[in-house]
């Protein structure tokens, strides 16, 4: 039984964290219809310049509070990531707007690798490890072992997704995403500045990438300029899972991947009598989202899709 | 006048510039070209670079004892190729130093692009020693050209089984690999050898190196409760996979392969790394016959420390100069039989090839992170 309790633990860390990610691509298609494909990647650029000004801090005053410390790192990360999705989204999507759809897909790939290679040129090509500045505590939970790193990942994740669906359903801006993301010509009418709010939705999902890089970092105590790519996907096939554009879907979507990939890596072997291994782990989770696409073609909460924001 | 005078200096320009690609030197000996092929570029160029120095000093030294081989006067040249540790462009240098009229190749470093290379080199008959390529496949492929002078993985693999069984007492094993040739090849030598030592197989798991989270796989294999966790990979995967094992609770011992035998895996596994076990081929260079002179020659030449495999690429390049000398010829095709044949006192240990071009008797020594540090703990196999 603690063995089940630990890998639905498991799936719920690494499904906060896919959770995070989805509703940065699942915001930008509600109201662009793209998918940003450069997504994962400004979830690694949060995750270095984290880690770089927690060394930094480190070397500089090794005294200071950690607290105060993560909270530097994540708010210069966050700064960083939003300016970063506010210049892509005004060099290589803006332009594009009204290209064929093909473009800026390209243009979305073309930024990925640009970043990668960046982030590899500034960082190099190593594994970083991220210092431990918080001691892990383990904690035992209905016989599973919890660390704090992810005690504090799954609360920051439920905190910051909940804060978003208040953002987009109860605030003044959210109503003009909304508004937009239903028609934008329309919209434009009404008085909103179209650009603007793309712009934003942009840097907020950027923002979330951001905080999803560093709790990545943090649990695994390693960064990599190649991190985002498998993420980015991943976060990606949730936010499809769920249902592409809307947010409640892309919580949703992320949190069943994680779970479908932990209990898939964990009993795959004794269900198939040892046939298929745990390398099946990843094929498990694109069968179980060809499955659900089969029969819900728009995704798992894809009917409200006239609601997405 | 003017013009006869510049047109002089012109066929004397050509004259020194042509004694680059000329077959002898300015004193009358004759040019040996052996070729060395490592990642000079890349994640990895540090062991490339480090390697190539190896085999350079061995031809330093060999060109100052003015050897002569079959009445002609030796100078032996090193042409060092860049692979980047890739098997495509391993085997385009391959190709190119092949048509550079090479006589032997000490190279290349890496399992993966040995392998593909090592093909090229078989077809043209050119004899190759890799100081660091350890993949079974290398040696198995019936190519009378291929040889190294490191224990493989079939050995490390061998030695791992027998330690976890025998030394450190295990019988209950799950193994985990990363799915890549090394990875897979030596859990699988791994497997047979705790099989045959009358250890228990759990489980076995699989990752891969693009993954940073094996907590579903160590979740189940903690279910299991095994006393030892055999691991197949690199150290990029094993540093992470060493904290989720102690934050899970698991206290499982840790042993893994010289992948993870890196200063790399202290580092991202922390504190969490202490009390993992790994292997590496040969001796520990201090215990090597020639380790401490080897060391200080090195530096007094380079001004830095040895990477890792330099005294291997220097012994591979000796191996090669010493099977020219006994055979007195420099024709591949005469003395790959005497190559084949060695019997030599290396810097790494005495070297003798067996019928497939393996090291005969390579020793693993073993290694335990204590206090933050890879401490040798034994060597096994070696002396027989």
């Amino acid at each position: 039984m603690d063995i089940f309790a630990q890998q639905v633990l498991n799936g719920l860390v690494l499904g906060s964290v896919y959770a995070l990610v989805a509703l940065g691509y699942t915001m930008v298609y509600g109201i662009l219809g793209l998918i940003n494909f450069a997504h994962g990647e400004v979830v690694m650029i949060g995750a270095m310049i984290a880690l770089a000004v927690v060394s930094a801090l480190l070397s500089v005053f090794p005294e200071m509070s950690p607290f105060l410390m993560i909270a530097l790192a994540g708010t210069a990360a966050i700064l960083v990531c939003m300016s970063l999705a506010f210049f892509i989204e005004r060099l290589a999507y803006r332009p594009l707007r009204n290209a064929p759809r093909l473009a800026p897909l390209i243009t979305a790939i073309g930024i990925s690798i640009l970043l990668q290679n960046i982030a590899m040129i500034i960082w190099g090509r190593k594994y970083k490890t991220v210092p431990q500045i918080f001691p892990t505590e383990t904690f035992e939970l209905f016989g599973a072992n919890i660390t704090s790193v992810q005690i504090f990942i799954i609360t920051i994740s439920a905190l910051l997704m909940a804060g978003l669906l208040v953002i987009v359903h109860f605030t003044k801006l959210g109503r003009a995403m909304r508004a937009t993301s239903e028609s934008q010509r329309v919209a434009g009418l009404m008085g909103i500045n179209v650009n603007k709010i793309i712009s934003v939705t942009f840097m907020i999902g950027a923002g979330l990438a951001a905080v999803a890089g560093i709790l990545i970092a943090g649990n695994y105590s390693v960064a990599h300029y190649s991190m985002g790519f498998m993420l980015g996907l991943k976060a990606f096939t949730a936010a499809v899972l769920g249902g592409i554009g809307n947010l409640g879907g892309a919580v949703l979507g992320g949190l069943l991947l994680g779970l479908i990939e932990s209990i898939g890596a964990g009993y795959i072997g004794d269900l198939t009598g040892g046939f298929l291994g745990s390398h099946y782990q990843d094929v498990f989770a694109f069968v179980v989202l060809i499955v659900v696409l089969v029969f819900r073609p728009t995704g798992i909460m894809g009917e409200r899709v006239s609601e997405r924001a | 006048m003017i013009l006869k005078r510049s047109l002089a200096i012109v066929v004397a320009a050509m004259v020194v510039a042509g004694c680059g690609t000329e077959s002898e030197t300015s004193d009358g000996k004759q040019i040996i070209n052996i070729g060395h092929v490592g990642p000079l570029t890349g994640p990895i160029s540090h062991l490339g670079k480090d390697n190539e120095r190896g085999a350079g000093l061995a031809v330093d030294e060999a060109n100052e004892l003015d050897l002569v081989i079959d009445g002609v006067p030796i100078q032996f040249r090193l042409l060092s190729e860049d692979d980047e540790a890739n098997p495509q462009k391993a085997t385009v240098v391959a190709q190119k130093l092949v048509d550079s009229n090479i006589v032997g190749v000490v190279g290349h470093l890496n399992s993966g692009t040995t392998i593909p290379a090592s093909t090229i080199y078989f077809n043209s008959g050119i004899p190759q020693v890799s100081p660091s390529a350890t993949a079974i496949t290398y040696t198995h492929q019936d190519y009378q050209t291929a040889h190294r002078v490191m224990a493989n993985d079939e050995q490390q693999g061998k030695v791992l089984g027998d330690y976890a069984v025998k030394t450190l007492g295990a019988m209950g094993i799950a193994i985990i690999d990363d799915r890549s040739a090394y990875g897979k090849g030596l859990a699988d030598e791994f497997e047979s050898a705790i099989k045959d030592a009358g250890g228990k197989i759990l489980t076995r798991e699989f990752t891969d190196i693009t993954k940073t989270d094996f907590t579903a796989i160590l979740t189940k294999i903690k279910g299991l409760n095994p006393d030892l966790i055999f691991y197949g990979g690199m150290d990029s995967q094993a540093g992470p996979m060493m904290k989720q094992i102690k934050n899970l609770g698991l206290t499982s011992l840790f042993l893994a392969g010289d992948g993870v035998q890196t200063t790399q895996f202290m580092v991202l596994a922390g504190a969490e790394g202490e009390g993992a076990y790994a292997s590496s081929p040969g001796l520990p260079l201090d215990q090597m016959a020639g380790g401490k002179e080897f060391r200080e020659k090195f530096k007094q030449i380079y001004r830095e420390d040895i990477q890792l495999y330099a005294p291997y690429a220097y012994d591979a390049t000796f191996v090669m100069i010493n099977a020219m000398m006994r055979a007195n010829s420099t024709d591949p095709a005469i003395y790959l039989p005497f190559l084949r044949n060695t019997d030599f006192p290396g810097v790494t240990g005495r070297i003798r090839f067996d019928e497939r071009g393996d090291l005969r008797g390579g020793s693993i020594s073993l290694y335990q992170v204590v206090e933050g540090k890879w401490q040798y703990v034994e060597t096994i196999g070696g002396a027989d």
